[in-house]
């Protein structure tokens, strides 16, 4: 065998925890304000979620999931998957785990779909997003932690940060995708009636793209619960954080009790939004 | 009083060539190289090359050629949704190619409707959401563009869709949709990309026949993309023949059928002989039904004629069709006890196959009293007969655009 040659060492961790270093000393004033602010929305948003009272929220999925479903039993199961929940004793840490998700998903859908925008209507903007897009997706995901304990520090925030790097890219990829599979010839009529470019957005390719987004907001919901619960090991409270301490006491059943909360807390927010997306076809 | 009016539109020396470097095939294409040449050598496709026509308010213009002759981008050039590379397009005098965006924009919600061959309604939209589209761009109120996307709704006949969703109606209705949307702008110009041609014949007839009612009413400029010459003859005041980019002629139907200016207009001219294009396949009446010599006797005869309903029976023998027999004489036959076609049997019949041209049945189906006219396959067996009104009749359904096209070519 031949040993690949000590010589070259491209010494990349060195660049990036001095880039890092950098950027943490000349911006440390403004993480800190950023931090604040996304402190003080997660918070309204944990409080929320904690004040609601179970039974208004059981039934509610319950009646919304039958709704958009359709069936009866669909929405009796997602009500039904919630108050076991609640049976468990986890019913706080759980809505902690919901409260992150919604709140990094709804940051991920303000970042996203402006991007997915952007996107869709310059090749160029296209071509440099979209490798940047596929190392955010293909990066394991323990590594955005680092960064984000560094600039945030442990707790709520880097959690949300790491969750949404982690969780945009379907939204904006899917937005791009959505907007760029309207069909040209009802652009064509859109531009020779003398529609302005905000005009064919709004009217015609935006509410033809809305299914193909919602498939991508879909995707990112579910990709920030599954951030979330790693997420804990930074500090974020919730179901994870059950999770992490079983493995650490090696004790199976609370290890047991809280996965399935997470793979429940999943099943309802994916029906519900996978219902979403594609009602309108029918 | 004519030469008073100004032209609407006005397109001078336009060129549309499609590339990342247009100039350098602008200059080879001005040196009198060809498409295909500059093609090769430079990667760039000539759309459309020194094109210069006129139209005047109120006329329809009918542009024509096969696909790939330039008349969509010709079209497109006009208001703008291709920027030609070089020439100028006025409308009301006023010079297109120079208007930046927002004039653009404004122009065409001004000047031009548009109707598209796929239709290219909005689906999201309602049946009335579709047609008020072009006057919701320009800002008006939501009670004055409803008012008149109603009205453009009814003047198309599509009172009662209004709220239906374009994928619920049929293709002649979608199109009527389409038709109203450009209408309820209350532009002066229409264009209509091969607007009729993605719809059944009759369909796209009756179309016609309401374009040209609205256009009495309504008396818009109209330039219409079409590639078929009867609906070029029956809408078009006047002509425009394209091949690969350049307008062979322009004039009127009449001008263009009677002198041709190539053989490419000829070519597209030329009166269609529909008896050289039908065979007796399609002229014939389907019909298996055989008596066999060896077996069937006038009564045997007589009744399978019965069953068919018909007045004579081709007659079989050893794999052959070998002659035919009438009801009249296997009658005759019967009543005299025969109990064979032998006696009765005419053995001098026409035998055709299926693609033998419709033209040479008329001297086989000559005088009146003649026989049928039998189709066979190769091995004999009878696959359906003609006879004289069946032919004719067949004919005149067939020739009908026809007798239609040289008609108003005549007035």
């Amino acid at each position: 065998m031949m040993q690949f040659p000590e010589t070259i060492d491209i010494p990349l961790d060195v660049w990036v925890d001095a880039a890092m270093d950098w950027v943490l000393i000349t911006f440390s004033g403004f993480f800190d304000l950023l931090g604040q602010i996304i402190l003080y929305f997660m918070i309204y948003i944990e409080k929320f979620f904690v004040w609601l009272p179970w039974p208004v929220l059981v039934i509610g999925v319950g009646l919304f999931a039958w709704r958009v479903t359709g069936r009866w039993w669909s929405g009796l199961l997602m009500g039904a998957m919630l108050f076991f929940i609640g049976a468990l004793g986890l019913w706080k840490l759980g809505m902690m785990t919901l409260s992150l998700v919604v709140a990094s998903v709804l940051i991920s859908l303000i970042i996203g779909i402006p991007l997915g925008i952007a996107m869709a209507s310059s090749d160029r903007f296209e071509a440099v997003l979209k490798p940047i897009l596929d190392g955010m997706q293909t990066m394991p995901s323990f590594v955005y932690l680092i960064p984000a304990l560094m600039l945030f520090g442990l707790g709520k925030v880097p959690a949300l940060f790491a969750t949404i790097i982690y969780a945009v890219p379907p939204v904006i990829r899917l937005t791009n995708v959505g907007i760029r599979e309207v069909s040209p010839s009802v652009i064509e009529a859109a531009h020779a009636f003398g529609s302005s470019y905000w005009q064919i957005l709004f009217k015609a390719q935006l509410p033809l793209a809305r299914p193909t987004i919602m498939v991508g907001i879909n995707q990112t919901t579910m990709m920030a619960l599954a951030m979330v619960v790693i997420s804990s090991m930074i500090g974020a409270k919730g179901l994870g954080l059950e999770v992490l301490l079983a493995i650490n006491r090696i004790e199976v059943g609370r290890g047991f009790e809280a996965g399935l909360c997470i793979v429940f807390m999943a099943i309802v927010i994916d029906r519900i939004t996978f219902a979403l997306a594609t009602k309108k076809k029918q | 009083m004519e030469k008073i009016k100004m032209e609407k539109i006005v397109v001078e020396n336009l060129y549309k060539i499609f590339g990342p470097n247009p100039e350098v095939a602008l200059k080879m294409l001005k040196k009198g190289h060809s498409k295909d040449e500059i093609m090769e050598k430079t990667r760039h496709g000539v759309g459309v090359a020194d094109a210069s026509f006129k139209v005047n308010p109120g006329e329809i213009l009918v542009v024509m050629g096969l696909s790939g002759s330039g008349k969509s981008t010709l079209v497109r050039c006009i208001n703008r949704l291709i920027n030609p590379t070089s020439g100028r397009v006025l409308v009301d005098g006023e010079d297109v190619t120079r208007l930046n965006n927002k004039e653009l924009r404004h122009f065409r919600q001004k000047h031009f409707g548009m109707v598209f061959q796929n239709f290219a309604l909005f689906p999201h939209r309602t049946v009335l959401r579709n047609v008020e589209y072009g006057l919701e761009v320009q800002g008006i109120s939501l009670d004055a563009r409803r008012k008149a996307a109603m009205q453009a709704v009814e003047q198309v006949g599509l009172k009662g869709w209004e709220d239906s969703i374009p994928d619920q109606l049929s293709g002649g209705m979608q199109q009527r949709v389409g038709l109203a949307r450009a209408l309820a702008l209350d532009a002066d110009i229409m264009l209509m990309d091969e607007a009729f041609s993605a719809l059944d014949p009759l369909i796209r007839r009756d179309m016609q026949d309401e374009l040209l009612d609205l256009q009495e009413k309504m008396q818009k400029t109209i330039v219409f993309i079409s590639h078929d010459l009867d609906e070029a003859i029956k809408l078009g005041d006047r002509i425009i023949l394209m091949k690969d980019g350049v307008i062979v002629q322009q004039g009127t139907a009449e001008e263009i059928l009677t002198n041709p200016a190539d053989e490419y207009v000829a070519s597209f001219v030329e009166d269609v002989d529909m008896t050289k294009v039908l065979t007796a396949e399609s002229v014939m009446k389907k019909s298996e039904i055989m008596a066999y010599l060896k077996t069937d006797g006038p009564r045997a005869a007589l009744r399978k004629m019965q069953k068919a309903g018909i007045s004579s029976i081709f007659v079989r023998e050893k794999g052959k069709c070998v002659g035919i027999v009438t009801a009249k004489n296997c009658r005759k036959a019967a009543d005299r006890g025969e109990k064979t076609l032998h006696a009765i049997l005419e053995k001098t019949i026409h035998k055709v196959t299926p693609d033998v041209p419709a033209n040479t049945l008329f001297s086989m189906l000559g005088d009146e009293n003649q026989h049928p006219v039998a189709v066979v396959d190769e091995n004999d067996h009878l696959l359906g007969v003609i006879v004289v009104g069946l032919l004719m009749s067949r004919l005149a359904e067939t020739m009908q655009p026809e007798i239609n096209g040289s008609a108003s070519a005549n007035v």
